[in-house]
């Protein structure tokens, strides 16, 4: 449903471009233009980027999570409040001002304790957004974690397996089936945070819209083109949500 | 005949109230204990405190000769030492029957994978359902998941087994075949303790009956005795409930 309406919104809204009314300028993303084509690949150009740095943010996220996770299950309340600090700190920075954080202030501190790093701002942003996401992905690998029943673990504490033997052997490969689905909707939200990435000069999807917008005046015409790049690359990701939704479901029988 | 359980002045409390209340005793190699008691009299507790899946606050356990503690080493070794067969079964649903059974020797006793299947299948055979190997637990019967549970267990070559009502969650028709399993088992002088309410299996297997109620062993003894003349009230009022259904 949600799929058919944005397509006819997208159509009415492309259409009312091609008529004559004046608010409209579909000349800047012309394909049949010299100029219109040029635009047109360098911002299609940034879906690269894009998809890049929400890749390998996520994936970091994803590491990251499971690490902060483990000790929050613990009984320990030592183990449990690094977990709880961590994630209760992280979920409340906005995306922005730890992005402006990493990029402008890590690099000070690096160079004060004599470490010679620079961050570019694809790592910069690589960084950020998986600092930022891996509060939440901790969240969902505990949730997921802790729906396992504790029979579970008492039963491989009694045949002999070791704390790490039991999460790889039997309650991660259990817990996956609940996790995954959620993980792959956290994705969704990393592509739409990574848009942040363009304040500090990565050259992703809204950075190269936003730059054509000022050479070319025509804001209305690019930042729409803009929420329609987002728009097919989240709903690509949401159709494999869905269908790993699907094939989760159909093995919960396996679980109970 | 050596001890291999050794349980002194055990107490545990969750939170305020007191679930082990003075917990002695003392079980010999190859003996069979038969744990039996009200509901909520600390049974559970009791087996779960023998193999450390809870921690007693106050006194000494002694499980073939070392004493648990929070030595994470000690009482891993000693783990791998007790088996275990849970009411709910807990066999692990994503697993076969036969990687079930081959987790622990693979990874704990490192066995390879065609020694441990070679095991798996003795035991399989030993608890007489060989032909369902390559199942999933959901695709068994209650009684066939016990069974497997049972020879997981005994994969670890335990010198121990405890079993916390393993028949209270079955059918009535499937609560033979477990128990036969156990009996068989009983025979090849296994230690175990074993917490039911089966009491014409508790005549046939047990060397010893303990009857708990409110945290304390309240009486013990030979089942002959145990049955026929209970000392306590309590322990009278309970075995006449019991037998009466
Ligand atoms: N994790 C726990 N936290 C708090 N109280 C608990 C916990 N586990 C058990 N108890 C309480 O301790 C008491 C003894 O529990 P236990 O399971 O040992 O009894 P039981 O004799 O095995 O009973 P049943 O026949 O119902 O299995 C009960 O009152 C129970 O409510
Ligand atoms: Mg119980």
């Amino acid at each position: 449903m949600n799929k058919f309406f944005f397509i006819i919104l997208f159509f009415l809204v492309f259409l009312s471009g091609c008529s004559d009314s004046n608010i409209w300028g579909w000349y800047v993303i012309d394909p049949s233009t010299k100029s219109g084509w040029d635009n047109i690949q360098f911002l299609l150009g940034g879906f690269t980027s894009t998809i890049q740095l929400s890749i390998i943010a996520a994936i970091i996220s994803i590491v990251l999570g499971l690490i902060i996770a483990l000790p929050g299950m613990s009984d320990n309340y030592f183990l449990k409040s690094i977990n709880r600090v961590y994630v209760e700190f992280v979920r409340a920075i906005p995306l922005l001002p730890m992005l402006f954080w990493v990029f402008y202030g890590l690099p000070v501190i690096f160079k004060s304790l004599g470490i010679n790093i620079s961050i570019d701002a694809f790592w910069g942003a690589i960084l950020t957004l998986a600092i930022s996401d891996s509060a939440f992905t901790a969240e969902i690998f505990r949730g997921g974690i802790q729906s396992i029943h504790r029979g579970q673990t008492e039963a491989s504490k009694t045949i002999g397996l070791n704390y790490y033997q039991t999460m790889r052997y039997v309650i991660l490969p259990q817990a996956l089936r609940r996790i995954l689905p959620p993980l792959a909707n956290q994705f969704i939200y990393i592509v739409k945070m990574s848009a942040f990435a363009s304040v500090i000069g990565m050259q992703e999807l809204t950075r190269r819209a936003n730059e054509i917008v000022v050479t070319e005046y025509r804001p209305l015409e690019i930042y729409t083109l803009l929420i329609f790049e987002y728009l097919i690359l989240v709903l690509i990701i949401s159709f494999f949500v869905r269908r790993l939704e699907r094939k989760m479901g159909s093995n919960e029988s396996l679980n109970s | 005949m050596n001890k291999v359980i050794e349980m002194k002045d055990v107490c545990k409390w969750f939170g305020d109230f007191k679930v082990l209340n003075n917990i002695n005793l003392e079980i010999k190699q190859g003996e069979k204990v038969v744990v039996c008691g009200p509901s909520g009299s600390g049974k559970s507790t009791l087996v779960r405190c023998i193999n450390r899946l809870e921690v007693n606050q106050a006194g000494v356990i002694k499980v073939i000769g070392n004493k648990l503690s929070n030595n994470k080493k000690v009482n891993h070794q000693i783990n791998s030492k007790i088996g275990m067969v849970f009411q709910q079964f807990n066999l692990f649903p994503h697993l076969s029957v036969l990687d079930n059974l081959t987790l622990g020797p693979t990874k704990v006793l490192g066995l390879s994978k065609n020694d441990a299947t070679k095991k798996a299948m003795k035991l399989l055979e030993r608890v007489k359902i060989p032909e369902q190997v390559n199942k999933k637990p959901h695709q068994l019967s209650g009684g066939q998941q016990q069974r497997v549970a049972i020879a997981r267990s005994l994969c670890m070559d335990p010198k121990i087994m405890l079993f916390d009502e393993p028949t209270s969650a079955l059918d009535p028709e499937m609560i033979s075949e477990v128990l036969d399993v156990i009996i068989d088992l009983a025979n090849d002088g296994m230690t175990m303790v074993v917490v039911t309410h089966e009491m014409g299996f508790a005549k046939k297997v047990a060397d010893r009956m303990i009857f708990m109620d409110e945290g304390q062993i309240v009486e013990q003894g030979r089942p002959i005795n145990f049955f026929t003349k209970p000392k306590t009230k309590r322990c009278k009022k309970f075995l006449n409930q019991i037998l009466q259904n």
